[in-house]
């Protein structure tokens, strides 16, 4: 069996917005029968985890060279393109 | 009914009647609402501005009365709280995903988490509260502290 994806939730503290956005992106891909596991942690601490990582998701800025997919969104904050950012949480998961 | 957020905001930690010139004052008088009703330490006000000039929380919305949710790390917190600013006048934050842009902002959350990703009932309210553009209007429009809790008992959600 595949092992779940495993997506790195990034924000500025770690405690709010990365809570929301990894409760987000977990009941939506739950919805469409998608194993993932989510991690969250600091914008400042991505690069220092993303090797145990297949896509980061990010509120803040974070390096572009981190070697996997990076998707910056507030869609999981503000519902403004929600339904665009799964299907590309989707899409880049495949990669 | 938004009840984790009534739960956590104390009427007398939303500013309704302030006069701002900048996301630093606004946090500031909210801050100071906190700090006086014991939520706070007295760090948390200069560690919320200095967070968020790093790491600014404007967030654009759908019906184009936008907000901001300053907040800061767990250490400066005494017990989970929030306080909300509503502005006459939009002031500037910065936006989250995209720092160098501006932000009008009418409705400021100041979150004050003691946990991480503990209030989780919380935060996923005020996100709905973020994308429901007619209870931010409704919110918006009150100009007393009850004004803003009788919009939170009366959403749907």
């Amino acid at each position: 069996m595949e092992r779940p994806k495993r997506i790195l939730v990034a924000c500025g503290t770690a405690i709010a917005t990365s809570t929301v956005v990894a409760k987000g992106i977990e009941e939506a891909l739950k919805e469409r029968g998608i194993k993932i596991t989510t991690r969250q942690c600091k914008a400042s601490e991505v690069k220092s985890l993303v090797s145990d990582a297949d896509l980061v998701v990010t509120t803040t800025p974070v390096p572009s060279d981190l070697g996997v997919p990076v998707i910056q969104t507030l869609a999981f904050l503000t519902g403004i393109g929600r339904e665009a950012v799964i299907e590309e949480i989707i899409e880049k998961l495949k990669e | 009914m938004s009840n984790a957020i009534l739960e956590l905001l104390n009427p007398l930690c939303v500013v309704v009647d302030g006069n701002f010139n900048s996301s630093t004052s606004v946090i500031t008088a909210i801050g100071e609402k906190l700090f006086t009703q014991g939520y706070v330490k007295d760090t948390f006000i200069q560690a919320a501005i200095e967070r968020e000039l790093v790491l600014p929380t404007g967030l654009p919305l759908a019906g184009g009365i936008n907000a901001a949710i300053p907040h800061t790390e767990i250490e400066h917190v005494i017990k989970p709280g929030l306080g909300m600013a509503i502005l006459k006048d939009s002031i500037n934050f910065q936006n989250m995903v995209s720092p160098t842009d501006s932000v009008a902002v009418n409705l400021v959350f100041l979150l004050a988490l003691d946990k991480p990703k503990a209030q989780i009932e919380m935060l996923q309210e005020v996100a709905s509260v973020l994308q429901d553009p007619q209870l931010v209007s409704n919110l918006v429009s009150q100009e007393t502290a009850e004004g803003v809790i009788n919009c939170f008992k009366n959403s749907k959600k």
